[in-house]
């Protein structure tokens, strides 16, 4: 050990001297995340809101999209970052009921990177984008809701006028959507 | 290791009228650290007392008295090592029995902790053993400082990820005694790991986040839609099911009567997709992510574990972790028995060990704002859009714009109403790979 001793000094050399830092510290998940977020690129059709501005492990993300099925939606996605983060992924969770093939009714979101396919090197920004690419183009073979993606796999119209309908607060196959015009 | 321990003056229990002093009692390990060995480096190893007293005197801290931690602490005990202190948050389950051996059904039900220490204690007079039943963050520097190794045998990531940033901001260039080795054994079925930290000086749990296999998935849609094995009802009923119905309850996994609901739903629905197979401790098994527990895998890893405790504290041969060395083994027993020992490096940018808190001295009366100017204009940071916080508050965030918004007012606040004396900033930019921390001292 005292050989071991030795070296931290002569490595020490190069670096300013220090002494340890008595105080709460910031934890590898906040500096993950604050890291995340110097990095996030946002388009304009997506923003954070921060309920508690001094907790960044917790946000809202909200989602207006341009173009596609979903255009003059206005969708809320509360993102829930755990200590464990990023072995693992940020929970995320749809706020409005919809009619979406990868969204079930409870706001549970199926995307590969929130949970199968997630690794430490992705970042949050990764996640955004994956998100906004789940309302350009709803895919029918990862479906959490299995009538709307039957009514996208059989009847890409049907699906068109049930996404509308549903937007504007109204009933589709029995269920009432939450009205999610901006 | 050898000049730095201090005898502390432990009290030795006298345990019927045997104090662990007999001769013979030690005679092996005398002889073994009583002369060279072909390995031992003769200007760290001097055999004889040196060695001897530093087994007696080192303080030693496990980590977790369950599987591993029974292991661990009966080998330190029997190696002659005799300030022990344990802690474990868990109590014993009757479950545990088959392998955590210091325990016995009458003990179902109390503290892992000390019912591991009181056992130690009995069969191993002389060795004293102090149990705390709690939590490791229920502790603070100071209780770590007094260990001279520390011995983790955990099966949770995140007490690996607390107690490795603890040891490694307790690094005090000032201070040798405050570079703690942390061992850590893990093991998953019938693979495992030890390896050995030596805070700031080698690869940390950290650097090597991405040597732990992330828990393998099933995607959501497949549990929602085409179900296909027992574990796939059983998710469903725990991640879909449970939100869906019992949204405001929140779910315990020891609680029985959660249990019993998952279990039901997770068999009805395997019934209606034709899956045989979903059973009451198969729903306890997946839910609470139980890996079956080998006790031989215990027994190997612990075993490596104590071995280079023995040896970093007695100097009596090279040790796993030696910087430059290999620091990590890895032990697989599913395929045949195959062990490789490697080096991790050292990553530069992990966020614990690759850019320590530098000490930052501030006007407490100057503003935030002229704090962060002042970053810009010093050689290693030269930020560009700075992201900053201390551990309970986020300082001025440069970005998503509504981080902005809420913290600019913060830089025209005094750094003294914004933190306190001997607080850490982290601070990122998107122009660094890599995250400055300053401890703010106030002039
Ligand atoms: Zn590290």
């Amino acid at each position: 050990m005292l050989k071991i001793w030795s070296m931290k000094q002569a490595q020490q050399k190069e670096e300013t001297a220090q002494g340890p830092a008595k105080k709460k510290k910031v934890t590898a998940a906040q500096l993950r995340v604050q890291k995340d977020l110097s990095e996030l690129a946002l388009p304009q059709t997506m923003k954070t809101t921060f309920p508690n501005p001094d907790d960044i492990l917790n946000f809202i993300l909200t989602l207006t999209p341009d173009e596609g099925l979903y255009k003059s939606g206005l969708f809320t996605f509360s993102f829930a970052i755990t200590q464990n983060f990023p072995h693992e992924p940020p929970k995320v969770k749809c706020q409005q009921k919809i009619y979406h093939p990868n969204i079930d009714l409870e706001g549970n979101v199926c995307l590969n990177i929130l949970r199968e396919d997630w690794k430490p090197v992705l970042n949050l920004n990764a996640v955004i984008v994956g998100l906004q690419f789940l309302f350009l183009e709803p895919n029918a073979s990862d479906p959490l809701n299995k009538d709307a993606a039957k009514d996208l796999q059989e009847d890409r119209d049907r699906f068109r006028r049930n996404v509308k309908t549903s937007m504007g607060g109204g009933n589709v196959r029995g269920e009432t959507f939450d009205r999610v015009m901006k | 290791m050898a000049a730095t321990l201090q005898p502390e003056g432990v009290s030795r229990t006298t345990n019927g009228g045997d104090d662990g002093e007999s001769p013979a009692r030690w005679k092996y390990l005398n002889t073994l650290l009583g002369r060279a060995g072909a390995y031992s480096d003769p200007t760290e190893f001097i055999p004889g007392d040196a060695p001897i007293m530093n087994i007696k005197n080192a303080r030693i801290l496990v980590i977790g008295a369950g599987g591993l931690g029974c292991e661990i602490l009966k080998n330190l005990a029997l190696s002659g090592f005799r300030n022990l202190d344990v802690i474990d948050m868990d109590t014993i389950d009757v479950s545990n029995l088959n392998r955590q051996f210091l325990f016995r059904e009458k003990d179902v039900g109390q503290p892992k902790a000390s019912v591991a220490a009181e056992f130690v204690m009995k069969r191993c007079p002389g060795c004293k053993v102090t149990p705390y039943v709690g939590k490791i963050q229920d502790k603070d520097e100071d209780y770590y400082m007094q260990f001279n190794i520390v011995i983790c045998g955990l099966d949770s990531i995140e007490a690996r990820r607390w107690i490795n940033a603890t040891l490694v901001g307790m690094v005090d260039e000032e201070n040798p005694e405050s570079l703690k080795p942390l061992i850590d054994g893990g093991t998953e079925g019938f693979k495992g790991q030890s390896r050995v930290v030596l805070p700031t000086l080698t690869s940390c749990l950290e650097c090597q986040l991405d040597m732990h296999a992330p828990r393998a998935a099933v995607p959501l849609c497949t549990l929602a839609t085409i179900p296909r094995q027992p574990q796939h009802c059983i998710e469903w009923a725990h991640i879909l099911k449970w939100e869906e119905e019992r949204k405001d309850d929140v779910l315990d996994t020891d609680d029985p009567e959660h249990i019993t609901w998952l279990y039901q739903k997770a068999l009805s629905r395997a019934r209606e997709f034709n899956i045989p197979g979903v059973t009451y401790s198969l729903t306890q098994g997946v839910v609470k992510n139980i890996i079956p527990a080998i006790a031989s895998t215990n027994a190997i890893v612990a075993a490596s574990c104590c071995n280079e405790a023995f040896k970093i504290a007695t100097s009596s041969a090279p040790y796993l972790g030696y910087p430059g060395t290999n620091n990590y083994m890895l032990y697989t027993g599913d395929s045949g028995i195959y062990t490789y020992t490697f080096e991790h490096q050292k990553k530069s940018d992990c966020p614990v060990c690759g850019n320590r808190p530098k000490a930052i001295t501030l006007d407490p009366e100057s503003t935030l704002g002229e704090f962060v100017e002042s970053l810009a204009e010093r050689p290693e940071s030269q930020l560009k859009k700075p992201n900053l916080r201390t551990a309970g508050k986020s300082l001025y965030y440069s970005t998503p714009a509504s981080l902005e918004e809420s913290t600019r007012p913060n830089l025209k606040r005094k750094l003294e109403d914004l933190l306190e004396d001997g607080e850490v900033i982290a601070i990122s930019d998107p122009a660094f790979q890599i995250d400055f921390q300053y401890i703010a001292h106030f002039s």
